[in-house]
């Protein structure tokens, strides 16, 4: 009696379509589970901006603060004469000596010292290979990793360097200069991370 | 009296036979009548030793679990806690973390056993790919395992490897953010991994060990003279007459091979848990901190390979997938491999040669992966890293080239 007059036409479209009414229902299913992962409420509003005081920073030349924002260090550091006047003799070793890579640098610090007083320098301590944080060599001398060392970040992980403004040297891993985050002076012992100066980009 | 216990035994089995009849064929199947080779050698053990290993992990990881806070905020101490306060907790953490890293010692020999003996050639294609699916497994499982006493490897480990991901173009960086569940590596990571860790991976490596193992036992075992033991069967049982049931001579076997590696075991975990600082790192004694990147920071051993040639490669894409494609490029083996006869002991000077040179270039850059990284292993790491990689692109070329030997029919120790 079951396999009398059965229309096999119809009994195919009938499992295809259920099939893919399964199949959509799933889809629909996993979406609260995928998004779940994704960076909570709590963990999208700790992003707040940060006050630095940076009175203390003029006690020694090469003195370094370091200062969390949205969970990452930010380097605060103040370079000397010396070491600005060696930048531009990099350039030639560089990947992107002028800051053409818009990600890591906001138009206000698009400039030879990728800052906006060109002594201090804020950039975050985070290298744009993997994530680690880079060690401060600032010393202008020849280094284990580098016989013509000018002064910069050396990341531990792996090898790759960059200069006293965060620019990247070539022939390393990381792809790109370190980041700029958006900042501005209040006054000059004050500055405020997470916050672009009025009117720049 | 003994004919009333016999009796009830019979009972109690007739009972369940009904109800399951697929119980006593299923231990038939896979035990008492599942006929391997007569001719393992030494390295037949390694496969019941990582299922020993993978039970050891198990219940040790269970205990834990009840001792162990997974924050980002208590982790650290809790595991200090299960060090110092828990009664024997040193010991059921350090039989977990020295049982971590003994699985990939069983592991990559396992591995090494089927490279030399031609295990993944045809028809067991599918039980060797199913085995570098639990490799990779294993390796996630490991990867997160070693993120949860929240140390200072644990963070910066989980920040380079959740980073390679943001090599991927375009979805890269929001993908890094979807796995951590934050703009860095924070809390929400930790108990997400501790989640997959404890639960969802092992589900998972279960399951595979099922199906290896189920696969493995259609087409029957390899043996160390790649000879097929079912074209000569006896012809009125139909059983191979180069076949031993594995149980019990190999249950047996394996018991011996559990007794001294048991014995290893336990030297590593009562007079070296560090073992130097391979086993646990040094710098994972200092608790996470965001700020400070350590001076030398390096993956456990079992990843050193991969890592150096990551390393080595001087561009952030092209050095994720050559990582990515040292452990995928694994799976292609069966096909790449043009030999007529599967063992070593049958192919010519050329196979063993380079098959030698393959393993040296591995473990050479395992040590690599855990220096610092001078110009000099850099280079190092480059031409090893290219020869890994044409180790496998021209296996079809040189595997059919040159004089194998003659496979006899039967194992030729046999009667």
């Amino acid at each position: 009696m079951a396999n009398e007059g059965v229309n096999t036409g119809r009994r195919r479209f009938l499992t295809a379509s259920t099939a893919v009414v399964g199949a959509v229902g799933v889809g629909f299913a996993a979406v609260p589970f995928i998004s779940s992962w994704k960076p909570s409420a709590r963990a999208q509003t700790a992003g707040a901006p940060v006050d630095v005081d940076i009175s203390k920073i003029d006690l020694e030349p090469g003195m370094r603060m370091i200062v969390q924002w949205r969970g990452k260090p930010v380097w605060i550091f103040k370079r000397t004469p010396e070491q600005l006047a060696a930048l531009p003799a990099l350039n030639d070793r560089l990947r992107d000596p002028n800051s053409e890579n818009a990600d890591q640098t906001p138009a206000f610090a698009k400039n030879e010292g990728r800052s906006i007083k060109p002594e201090l320098a804020v950039i975050v301590g985070i290298c744009t290979h993997l994530g680690c944080s880079p060690s401060y060599v600032p010393e202008l001398q020849p280094q284990a990793f580098d016989s013509e060392w000018q002064g910069g970040f050396y990341c531990p992980c792996h090898n790759s360097r960059f200069d006293l403004a965060g620019r990247v040297f070539q022939g390393v891993p990381a792809p790109s200069n370190l980041e700029v985050p958006p900042y501005h002076f209040v006054d000059d012992n004050h500055l405020v991370v997470g916050v672009a100066p009025e009117g720049a980009a | 009296m003994a004919n009333m216990i016999s009796r009830s035994v019979e009972g109690v089995v007739g009972w369940f036979n009904e109800r399951t009849p697929g119980l006593i064929p299923a231990y038939k199947k896979h035990m008492s009548e599942y006929y391997a080779p007569k001719n393992f050698n030494i390295w037949y053990y390694f496969g019941s030793l990582a299922m020993l290993v993978l039970v050891n992990q198990i219940v040790t990881g269970i205990f834990l679990t009840m001792h162990y806070k997974p924050s980002a905020a208590e982790a650290f101490a809790s595991v200090e806690y299960i060090m110092r306060d828990v009664e024997w907790g040193w010991l059921i953490r350090y039989m977990h973390s020295t049982g971590a890293s003994l699985f990939f010692v069983v592991v990559y020999l396992h591995m090494f056993r089927g490279l030399i003996y031609g295990s993944y050639q045809k028809p067991r294609e599918l039980v060797w790919v199913l085995g570098v699916v639990i490799f990779l497994v294993l390796m996630a499982e490991a990867f997160m395992g070693y993120v949860l006493p929240w140390g200072q490897m644990s963070y910066w480990g989980a920040q380079v490897i959740i980073n390679l991901f943001g090599a991927i173009p375009v979805v890269g960086v929001e993908l890094t953010e979807w796995i951590r569940g934050d703009y860095l590596v924070a809390d929400a990571t930790l108990n997400r991994f501790f989640a997959l860790h404890v639960i969802a991976l092992p589900l998972v490596l279960l399951l595979l060990v099922v199906l290896h193992l189920g696969a493995l036992h259609e087409v029957g075992s390899n043996n160390p003279e790649g000879v097929d033991i079912k074209k000569v069967k006896d012809k009125e049982t139909g059983i191979p007459k180069d076949g031993i049931p594995f149980h019990p001579y190999y249950t047996v076997k394996d018991l011996f091979g559990a007794g001294f590696f048991l014995i290893i075991f336990a030297f590593i975990v009562f007079f070296a848990p560090a073992m130097g600082g391979w086993f646990l790192e040094w710098d994972n004694f200092i608790a996470a901190d965001p700020m400070v990147t350590p001076a030398h920071i390096k993956p456990v051993w079992y990843f050193t390979p991969f890592y150096a040639m990551l390393r080595a490669i001087p561009d952030k894409l092209f050095g994720v997938m050559v990582m990515g494609g040292a452990v995928m490029i694994l799976f292609l083996l069966p096909w790449l491999d043009r030999c007529k006869v599967k063992s070593i002991r049958y192919r010519p000077m050329l196979h063993k040669v380079l098959v030698a040179l393959f393993c040296v270039a591995f473990v050479i850059l395992g040590w690599l992966g855990a220096q610092s990284g001078s110009d000099a292993q850099k280079l190092v790491a480059q031409v090893l890293t290219a020869f890994y990689f044409l180790f496998f692109i021209t296996m079809p070329f040189w595997s059919a080239m040159g004089q194998t030997k003659a496979v006899p029919e039967r194992v030729p120790s046999h009667d």
